[in-house]
């Protein structure tokens, strides 16, 4: 019976109990609540990812509308896949952050980071389920306008500065992306993603529906912060609470790309307008300029946090990069990266948030003699670091064996070498943290300093274990994304 | 001719948008900025609206002796949009008081000044 | 026991031994005891696999599915066993020398010291034992980072360097020749498996086989090809104990390993010797060989000298593999472990001398054969080897180096090896003669004990080479 309404659990269960933790004020009471609710949905989203992997595609009609009138919830492989790493990492963001809260958020606004997080986790979840692209705008609002309320919380004043500027871009890029729905809209009337994917390819030579895709792609590229729209990005991250980076940075730029993947895969699957439209290659001058330029403006922080901000960068280029091979070892490299990108991102923003927990910043400087301080915290970053550079034994590697792969499949053998050239920068910038860190003696005036709690340090381990166990076992997690993949490729339809 | 009286509406809201969009990016003062933000989504508003009107259709009642109707989903798909709306202005106008306690202005040259001075909080030391 | 259960019980035991020398960090008496068992077992487990090998068995396990239809699969087979039993006896004798020259030098952080020295040998024996090229791959990256830490041990600026020197390019070659060649390897032939007879035959063009070749031996960078040899001398600030097992066995040879090992194992020896375009390799190995000896001569510093003794040396394994001449294979494999037995000796008399006089320079070495003769007395049994003159180890594997290049007609490659007689030669014997002929500076004696008897052991272990060498020639004899 409850089996039935699992998607739609998914996304009302964290809705409900938002406006909940605002009742309990709390902190503790708030936070205990989260908890319970964030392992909840990761529970069901892995019952749910085994249902898809079981039986194939569920579709979820709300109220018992049937589509196109009512509004579908459909989890296929991609989704239910997407919806594991969100809400896994959600769950295990939110068993760290207590002690990090508590010190990041003044204490009588605690409840409302809860209140706000719940919201963001809703609006990611439904992004993931939704079958139908206005309710996807919607729920990309809800996601969105609480993410700009967790950046504002933020310590440094630069944090409420960042939260505007996220603001305007934000509310641009989902306006662009209304803009596009509303143009599919006057030429098919509908807004199922799997009627429209039917009805599409008789009207695409149009320029309305061109200019709908044009829409659609800006405006989700902006969401997720696709080299040169990332401009949100780096402020947004660094004066974040540690914890809003940590699940922001493996989330929210990741469910973006989920969007990405499924206006162009799926309602423009018919089409082929990768290929067709040359989307393909814009798609992948822009990465390949992500991966370069981004990494090496990372270089030069001195700011660890908004290092990994620009990595990031780098890193969504790495995604696109695979997506836009439109084949199916690269599409696969594209969704392997973002759960990947997820699990190491946020182990490192993770470290980082201990790191502020006990020294206060998070500047190079601040890393001196931190090895031998706070050797457990350093050592986790130093594993998400390796995998960022994409040693072998690391699930980085994995990705980049498959989106070398997929270029050299190609024939593309130039952006195969620019992919390895690229992982090498990244070799410079965790380097110059492992060298603050290991190699430079600890401030003479230093205060002394403890590790981190264990209440942080085991999720945060967590987090780098999983980076090492889906590096040694990638065989699952593959066959999932090329399953995704293919399906993604051939057809495409829901 | 008919390329525009017959496609006005469109020609509005195109005007309004590179309003909109020009306002945001060309002010450095908060409020103006999100002002403009107003203006351009106001214009997909018309867009939607003036979308699901058909030449001659009533409301959509069903009555004796009306054949047709407009299409009322863009109406209430935008009721949507503008809630949506209203809660991005109000959390905007929200920041824009709280950076105005933290900065003392609104204007972003100046905060940007501010924040560019090393003199302001933990300053980032080269190592 | 299995073969199949030695051979995991060989990788596992070192890195059991990591977390017990771990927590063992407090006591200093009982790290060192566990390091030593450990080597002692490891060293039993790897020698137990050799009447499997002899017997033409090729034990083999395969570990889990790393990628799909990619596994993470072990195979021991003679190249592997011989580089496992060098890698995995040397470091009981390493082990002893790191005792005396870590506690002589107060030097601090030596838990990290030995649990990394732990991590390498396992990689190592990872690397010998691994049964297809990503295995290998893997295994090469967490040797370099496993070592890291023992390079920039000292912690100084210069250490910091030296590190960056160490794992820029090591880096940067696997991951940026290395790996590219290994995805191009699995797509063309659709596995990277090591087979005998080679996995490329028939299925590339002679274009892109040249070019995988390019790839494989300028990717792997341990091997200290020109001009990617940078990372070798940058590495000599390690404590020497870290260069002489690891600069000069474990990393080095990881490095010819590897290099043997694809061209024997991936493209296969009559696939290459058809090939016209594969000469360029015994020219730039023949390079490497001569230029780094030149270079040599004209360094002062010991630990240097013996560094760029250490590339020209590596290069001839690499010659002697790109004469492609079935001797010369086998002398190839001679090679790799009378050099490691030569090399060790060296640099343990290097680190010796440091102990008890501080003296890093080879002008400084006047008459101090007097003072510690053992010392002394086993540097000169190691530079004979590397000369190559009987009755030493380097005599062995030179001559099959040789025979196999005047066997196939290449003049070039035994000119060479001539000339770099000479230079060697040049290189080491003033060394000796200085230190034993020369009036004396400075009072103290010999080293403390267990560095004499581990430098002593393996001096012993060069002559012994000599009169001996049936082990390691029957393992290379399988080979071909």
């Amino acid at each position: 019976m409850i089996d039935g309404q699992l998607p739609i659990l998914q996304v009302v269960l964290p809705l409900m109990m938002a406006p909940v933790t605002l009742i309990l004020r709390n902190p503790r009471a708030a936070w205990m609540l989260t908890l319970v609710v964030t392992w909840a949905t990761f529970t069901i989203s892995l019952s749910l990812l085994m249902q898809v992997l079981d039986s194939g595609t569920i579709i979820y009609k709300i109220g018992g509308w049937a589509a196109p009138w009512g509004i579908e919830y459909v989890l296929d492989k991609v989704g239910a896949f997407v919806m594991v790493i969100v809400s896994g990492i959600g769950s295990i963001v939110l068993t760290y952050s207590r002690r990090s809260v508590e010190m990041e958020v003044p204490e009588d606004r605690i409840y409302l980071f809860y209140t706000m997080f719940l919201l963001c986790l809703t609006g990611l979840m439904g992004i993931v389920i939704t079958g139908d692209v206005f309710n996807l705008f919607v729920f990309l609002e809800i996601s969105s306008l609480s993410s700009y309320v967790l950046i504002s919380l933020g310590k440094d004043r630069r944090a409420l500065t960042a939260a505007f500027r996220y603001l305007i871009m934000g509310t641009i890029g989902a306006t662009f992306y209304i803009i596009g729905v509303g143009l599919m809209y006057m030429m098919t009337g509908t807004l199922n993603m799997a009627d429209l994917s039917a009805l599409i390819p008789a009207v695409a030579d149009t320029r309305t529906i061109q200019a709908a895709l044009a829409f659609l792609t800006v405006g989700i590229c902006l969401k997720l912060a696709l080299f040169p729209l990332h401009l949100w990005l780096p402020n947004a991250y660094t004066y974040a609470p540690s914890v809003v980076t940590a699940f922001l940075a493996s989330t929210a730029t990741k469910v973006a790309v989920y969007v990405l993947i499924r206006i162009v895969f799926t309602v423009f699957g018919g089409v082929g307008v990768m290929e067709g439209l040359g989307v393909q290659h814009i798609l992948m001058a822009l990465a390949l300029t992500a991966m370069f330029a981004a990494s090496t403006i990372a270089i030069y922080q001195n700011n660890v946090k908004r290092l990994f901000a620009y990595s990031s960068v780098a890193q969504i280029g790495y995604i696109i990069l695979g997506l836009s091979f439109v084949s199916e070892s690269g599409v696969a490299a594209g969704i392997i990266h973002l759960f990947n990108h997820a699990i190491m991102k946020c182990a490192i923003f993770m470290g980082l948030g201990c790191v502020v927990l006990r020294i206060g910043g998070v500047t190079i400087k601040d890393m001196h003699g931190l090895g031998h301080r706070m050797p457990w915290t350093m050592g986790a970053i130093v594993l998400g670091g390796l995998s960022l550079i994409g040693i072998p034994m690391t699930v980085g590697f994995v990705s980049k064996w498959y989106l070398v792969r997929a270029a050299l499949e190609k024939d593309m053998w130039f952006i195969a070498v620019l992919i390895v050239l690229s992982s090498l920068l990244a070799v410079i910038y965790v380097w110059r943290i492992v060298e603050a860190a290991y190699l430079k003696p600890v401030p003479e005036n230093a205060a002394p300093v403890h590790e981190a709690p264990i209440s942080m340090l085991l999720p945060l381990w967590v987090m780098a274990l999983a980076s090492i166990y889906f590096g040694l076992d990638a065989t699952n997690t593959l066959s999932i994304a090329l399953d995704a993949a293919n399906a993604l490729l051939h057809g495409g339809v829901l | 001719m008919d390329a525009f009286s017959g496609l006005f509406n469109y020609w509005i809201v195109v005007v309004l948008m590179m309003m909109g969009f020009y306002i945001v990016i060309s002010q450095q003062n908060l409020i103006k900025k999100i002002v403009g933000l107003n203006v351009f989504q106001v214009s997909v508003f018309v867009f939607y609206i003036s979308m699901g009107k058909i030449k001659g259709g009533s409301a959509p009642i069903l009555a004796d002796g009306i054949e047709i109707y407009s299409n009322p989903l863009p109406h209430v798909l935008i009721l949507t949009a503008i809630v949506v709306g209203v809660a991005t202005t109000a959390l905007g106008l929200a920041l824009t008081v709280r950076i105005k306690n933290a900065y003392g202005t609104i204007e972003e040259d100046e905060i940007e000044a501010m924040e560019n001075t090393p003199s302001n909080k933990t300053p980032e030391a080269t190592s | 026991m299995s073969p199949e259960t030695t051979i995991q019980a060989a990788m596992i035991t070192p890195l059991v031994g990591a977390v017990l020398i771990s927590f063992a960090g407090r006591w200093p008496n009982v790290r060192e005891t566990i390091t030593l068992v450990t080597a002692v077992i490891m060293f039993y487990l790897v020698a137990s696999l050799y009447p499997h090998v002899m017997d033409g068995g090729r034990p083999s396990l395969v570990v889990g599915e790393m990628l799909p239809g990619l596994p993470i699969a072990f195979m021991v087979e003679p190249l592997g066993l011989l580089f496992a039993l060098i890698a995995s006896f040397l470091w009981i004798i390493n082990s002893i020398y790191s005792i005396g020259y870590m506690r002589a030098h107060n030097e601090k952080k030596q838990t990290r010291f030995y649990v990394c020295f732990a991590l390498a040998l396992a990689s190592s024996v990872a690397i010998a034992f691994a049964g297809n090229m990503l295995t290998l791959f893997v295994f090469y990256e967490a040797l370099t980072i496993s070592t890291y830490p023992l390079v920039t041990h000292a912690g100084s600026d210069k250490a910091k360097q030296g590190g960056r020197v160490y794992l820029g390019i090591l880096l940067s070659t696997s991951i940026g020749l290395l790996f590219l060649a290994i995805v191009w390897t699995w797509m063309i032939a659709g596995t990277v498996d090591f087979t005998p007879g080679g996995i490329l035959e028939g299925k590339a063009s002679a274009t892109v086989i040249g070019i995988l070749l390019a790839l494989y031996m300028f990717g792997i960078g341990k091997a200290a090809l020109m001009p990617f040899h940078r990372w070798l001398p940058a590495a000599m600030v390690a404590p020497t104990p870290v260069s002489a097992l690891l600069h000069a066995v474990a990393v080095v040879k990881a490095g010819v390993f590897t290099i043997v090992k694809v061209v024997v194992y991936i493209f296969g020896i009559d696939l290459l010797s058809v090939m016209a375009n594969s000469d360029w390799l015994l020219y730039i190995s023949g390079f490497t060989l001569l230029c780094a000896s030149i270079v040599a001569l004209r360094q002062d510093n010991l630990k240097r000298r013996l560094a760029y003794s250490t590339i020209s040396q590596l290069s001839y394994v690499v010659m002697a593999t790109a004469i492609l001449a079935p001797l010369s294979i086998v002398g190839a494999t001679l090679h790799i472990a009378a050099h490691a037995f030569g090399k060790i000796t060296l640099f343990f008399a290097a680190g010796s001398i440091y102990t008890v006089s501080h003296k890093t320079e080879v002008s400084q070495l006047d008459g101090i054969g007097r003072r510690m003769p053992w010392t002394m007395g086993a540097f000169a049994i190691g530079a004979l080897s590397m000369i190559g003159v009987p009755p030493t180890a380097g005599f062995i594997s030179k001559w099959y180096i040789l025979h196999g290049a005047l066997d196939s007609g290449q003049i070039l490659a035994v000119a060479v090896i001539i000339l770099s007689t000479l230079l060697n030669a040049g290189y080491f014997l003033p060394i000796v003669y200085a230190a034993f002929f020369r009036k004396a500076q400075g009072e103290h004696g010999e080293a403390p004990l267990p560095i004499v008897i581990a430098l002593t052991l393996t001096a012993a272990g060069t002559v012994l080479f000599f009169f001996f060498p049936g082990i390691f020639l029957e393992l290379a004899r399988q080979l071909i």
